[in-house]
């Protein structure tokens, strides 16, 4: 369910299954975006295979994914810290975004 | 004067939620102002906007440090949509289209807003208030000023469809005031918060006539009055000055040693949230603590609190105490008290989900440390503790394993440490139907829960508040039991919800055989003299 890969050397993908019990709410949603403006990296995420690629630092975009329970997160990024990007917030998700001590 | 007369009289009914009296400035805070604004080129809009975004951020943050825990989670999403680019981009290019800058804002947000409140989930149509509330947050900046928020007038009658805490604790109450709501409940979290403040709040009142500018709210009759006669000012006086005497002698009542009904002696204990509690001034005139809240070390901190933290709480309660009783209860989290990183996420029904003791013994790693906290303390002082949200004795004797090894562990560290006497809360109905299988040293009803269980209500909605009577026969029923399995068995039993604070269900519940009441500080002296005049009636039902 854990899985990056890097593709043609500059776009950075990776997937991950959502265990959220509700879903992407709005906790997590927070905690997706603050996460994602840490980077530098443009990044993207979607819910499906099929469906359009949105921006991972939009809070309200991510709502609007109304990605439920055991849907497949995808990631994509670009740019210098991309891969680092599309780690850290595979890791989130996989790990059902866990408080972390500043 | 005359003019007056000819004017229907604007007198509305609700029901109380906290008793108090209030005459003052009629204001309704989550009106947004409507006078319209200087419309200024489009470049003068995006910045009105820029600022009063900026001022909404402010005041979002400033409000989230004050409520710390859970409040400051709740208002982080709003955070989060104030640094959202996308989210702001519409209201910006409608400006730049020409449009207002408070008309952009309003359309933008409208979209959201439905498309939340169509979502199919619950959770995710409650999250539209949250965007109603940024949405007014920013006109109000927009349209009235920098410190909108703040002109709420002191000792103002303040109206609203309903009022999230959050709100509530916003309003600068020290001048007094009073909150009248449209809807609302008497067992909300807000209701709470006013009866804990004293601050008069009638609920239910339907909507009201808006233009009014003075108004008297009644919080012992549940009534609301609009710009009133003389007359009923007059009227609205008297009733208050003989509340405040009959403050006056629950007062001298409070002074005295105990308090007896028909020769018996009641137990009068108060109920704390934190620490800071006992030094309401009527507290000093408790017989002890009745239920010591314990979640307030898990909110407000970025770790779940250590044992010398959790320690240094409950020994300066045993302090104050000296002799006195101290009853602490351990986490109590879940339900509607979620706590990040320790209760479950997104539970469909958290109330009837994993909280209390549930949560605790899914948890041992936590509940060890509140434990071994509590084990050191009860050396100290005369403490008991109790588990919430108890459902069958295994589960009390699970709580008790745990506690017996932690003050074991203790003790072979060479650290002082008791095993101090276990009770239960008892506000699950199938814990009050089979009181006598549980080897409790003392049980502490928690009517908001039992009546909330057995009537199948939610307690924080209004509309169901008709039917979540305490006074109701199967609430009445159950903890007549649980008193009179107590007064058999001699084991103690008290109550520690809202029915113990409310002078109209005090009767009801000696009668069943309570002895031993706990309510909040503010309390005290009314339920005091609620008891002494029902002895001094002969106990009369």
């Amino acid at each position: 369910m854990l899985e990056t890969r890097k593709a043609n050397g500059e776009v950075i993908t990776g997937s991950v299954k959502l265990v959220h019990a509700a879903g992407m709410h709005a906790r997590p949603a927070v905690k997706l975006t603050k996460l994602a403006k840490k980077f530098q990296a443009q990044i993207s995420i979607r819910a499906s295979a099929t469906a359009e690629w949105i921006n991972a630092k939009s809070v309200s975009k991510i709502m609007a994914l109304r990605a439920a329970r055991d849907s497949t997160i995808e990631f994509k990024a670009s740019g210098e810290d991309a891969e680092a990007a599309v780690a850290a917030l595979v890791k989130l998700v996989a790990a059902d975004f866990p408080d972390t001590d500043p | 004067m005359n003019m007056q007369l000819d004017i229907a009289r604007q007198a509305y009914k609700g029901r109380t939620a906290s008793i108090g009296f209030a005459h003052g400035p009629f204001v309704r805070v989550d009106a947004v102002p409507t006078d319209g604004r200087a419309v200024g080129t489009p470049r003068d809009e995006e910045r009105a906007l820029r600022a009063a975004l900026f001022s909404a951020g402010r005041q979002i943050a400033a409000l989230a440090e004050a409520a710390g825990g859970e409040g400051a989670k709740i208002l982080e999403f709003q955070v989060a949509l104030l640094e959202d680019e996308e989210f702001l981009e519409p209201t910006f290019a409608a400006i730049l289209d020409g449009a207002p800058a408070d008309a952009a804002w309003i359309s933008a947000l409208a979209e959201q807003i439905a498309d939340y409140n169509s979502a199919a989930d619950e959770y995710l149509q409650a999250r539209s208030s949250d965007l109603v509330d940024l949405r007014d947050r920013v006109l109000r900046t927009l349209r009235g000023g920098d410190d909108a928020t703040l002109k709420i007038p002191r000792g103002a009658v303040v109206y609203a469809d309903d009022l999230p805490p959050s709100r509530f604790l916003e309003i600068d109450w020290s001048d007094g005031g009073g909150l009248a709501l449209v809807r609302g409940s008497p067992t909300s979290h807000v209701a709470m918060l006013a009866r804990a403040r004293g601050i008069p709040m009638v609920v239910q009142l339907g909507a009201v006539s808006t233009a009014a500018t003075t108004a008297l709210l009644d919080g012992e009759g549940a009534t609301l009055e609009l710009d009133p006669t003389l007359e009923q000012v007059g009227l609205f006086e008297r009733r208050r000055e003989l509340h405040h005497k009959n403050r006056a002698s629950a007062r001298a009542i409070l002074r005295r040693p105990a308090t007896s009904w028909n020769g018996e002696k009641i137990r009068l204990s108060i109920n704390i949230q934190q620490v800071e509690d006992i030094n309401h001034p009527d507290a000093q005139y408790a017989d002890g603590i009745g239920l010591m809240r314990t979640e307030f070390l898990l909110t407000g901190r970025t770790a779940l609190p250590d044992e010398d933290t959790q320690y240094a709480a409950y020994d300066s309660m045993l302090r104050w105490a000296g002799n006195r009783p101290v009853t602490i209860r351990t986490f109590d989290a879940g339900g509607d008290k979620p706590v990040p990183g320790f209760t479950e996420d997104g539970e469909a029904n958290p109330f009837l989900g994993v909280r209390g003791l549930r949560l605790c013994l899914r948890h041992p790693e936590v509940f060890s440390v509140q434990l071994r906290a509590l084990a050191r303390a009860a050396v100290h002082g005369n403490l008991k503790v109790m588990f919430p949200m108890v459902t069958t004795p295994d589960e009390l004797e699970a709580g008790r394993d745990l506690f017996v090894e932690a003050v074991g562990g203790l003790q072979s560290e060479g650290v002082d440490a008791a095993l101090p006497p276990l009770g239960i809360m008892v506000e699950v109905p199938a814990a009050a139907l089979t009181i006598d299988r549980f080897k409790a040293a003392f049980f502490s009803i928690g009517s908001n829960d039992l009546a909330q269980y057995v009537t199948a209500c939610d307690r924080s909605n209004g509309a169901l508040a008709a039917l979540i009577d305490p006074l109701s026969p199967a609430v009445l029923d159950l903890i007549g039991r649980v008193a009179e399995f107590g007064t058999r068995s001699g084991i103690a039993v008290s109550l520690c919800g809202d029915m113990a604070g409310d002078p109209r269900c005090i009767s009801a519940l000696l009668s069943r055989g309570l002895r031993e009441l706990s309510v909040n500080p503010s309390a005290l002296a009314h339920i005091k003299r609620a008891i002494d005049e029902l002895s001094r009636e002969g106990g009369r039902e």
